[in-house]
């Protein structure tokens, strides 16, 4: 009787080890996707062009990019002026503006806070004569027109020289449909 | 007056600013040349005028052959678009895209469980799509989801600027651009992660603000 016991004692840990088993492998079957766990923390930022390289001091460019826009205006305009003011001699004098009307301390703190403003209710450019800061398309020449409002003056005719780089254009042309950026060379 | 001011001031920021170039390539001694390093970023009306595209370009000044055929996105990388819809430059959605195993995987527009520098992965959002990262060489892969449109994949650098004249004039040896300028990122490419989203799905309507961040796990 007692090894009976024992033999259906067994039988049944048997059993229950193959049934769990069994629902082991059912579980297995489900399959494990990537894996998205974790905290990512920040290494760069951009919004605008140009801004972190040309307004932001080499000692510093680390801490702007991780800093959040909605307080690098308080950390950083003062230094934007300061390095605007010594760049261009288009904002010589205290009362110095650019095509938009903004002096050093308005034009850098617009562009302290490294943001990029894109309408949703029509076209979509950084300048184009006649919008402006309502996005940034590809065909854009930024550049050209940050030379303009740094160098340019109150009607874009200050410093020539300085105000243009005569690159008005991508060496490859752009796709009219999504991607819309060239193959690559 | 103004002539010596401004060459005063650009030898001494010649010296002490500008060490880093361009739109965002290579800003700053922490990125630069690295996998997380930001080169541009653009937010447009695409074709379709009731969506807006997103563009986030990585790891600059990729010559073509062997240079692009070995870029690869970083695992450990994720590209966050921040939309700022409520004008206080604080994001109020997020779309991320991180790579694994050849795929581009997109979460988002979300409203991120937290704002700032730190960043979890939405993986809950219904908003959830991958793209196979097109190969160099190949056609353009693209993926369609939610109503919008997914590429992730090697390019041609779409921004042109004569860097090289630049840092001329403002390391003192040049007093003005020439013309006709050089593109210094002609025959370049760039990791390109592109977006396209209906308006619908971020605002609607009035302006946004939107910024691009690369963190590392």
């Amino acid at each position: 009787m007692k090894i009976n016991n024992i033999k259906l004692f067994a039988i049944a840990i048997l059993v229950s080890m193959t049934a769990y088993n069994c629902s082991d492998d059912d579980d297995v079957i489900v399959p494990s996707g990537p894996d998205f766990s974790g905290t990512y923390i920040q290494e760069d930022q951009m919004g605008r062009p140009a801004v972190n390289t040309v307004f932001v001091s080499s000692g510093t460019k680390d801490a702007f990019n991780t800093t959040v826009p909605s307080e690098q205006g308080a950390a950083f305009q003062s230094m934007f002026q300061a390095n605007l003011e010594g760049l261009s001699p288009a904002y010589n004098e205290p009362t110095d503006a650019n095509a938009l009307t903004l002096t050093s301390a308005q034009f850098t703190g617009l562009l302290a806070t490294d943001v990029l403003n894109v309408s949703l209710d029509g076209t979509t450019t950084f300048y184009d004569g006649t919008n402006v800061l309502t996005g940034r398309a590809l065909a854009d020449d930024v550049i050209t027109v940050e030379l303009l409002l740094i160098f340019g003056g109150e009607d874009f005719s200050e410093n020539p020289g300085l105000s243009n780089d005569n690159v008005d254009a991508n060496d490859k042309a752009f796709l009219s449909s999504f991607p819309y950026l060239a193959s690559p060379w | 007056m103004k002539k010596t001011k401004f060459l005063i001031a650009t030898a001494i920021l010649g010296i002490a600013t500008f060490v880093a170039i361009a739109a965002d390539h290579i800003d700053a001694p922490a990125v630069q040349g690295g996998t997380s390093d930001i080169t541009d970023f653009y937010a447009f009306q695409g074709e379709d005028a009731a969506n807006i595209a997103f563009v986030a370009n990585v790891q600059g000044l990729l010559g073509s052959g062997s240079d692009t055929q070995n870029a690869a996105f970083d695992e450990n990388v994720l590209i966050e678009f921040n939309i700022d819809t409520n004008g206080d430059n604080v994001e109020d959605l997020v779309i991320q895209a991180t790579p694994r195993d050849g795929k581009m995987y997109f979460f988002g527009p979300v409203t991120p469980s937290q704002t700032g520098l730190n960043s979890t992965i939405a993986t809950t959002t219904p908003n959830m799509a991958s793209v196979d990262i097109t190969a160099y060489g190949a056609s353009a892969i693209v993926e369609n989801a939610n109503g919008m449109k997914f590429f992730a994949g090697p390019r041609d650098d779409p921004f042109f600027m004569d860097f090289a004249q630049y840092g001329q004039i403002i390391g003192g040896n040049a007093s003005s651009f020439n013309n006709p300028g050089t593109d210094t990122f002609a025959g370049t490419n760039v990791m390109s992660v592109v977006v396209e989203v209906p308006k619908s799905m971020i605002g609607s309507s009035g302006t946004i603000n939107t910024w691009v961040e690369s963190k590392r796990k």
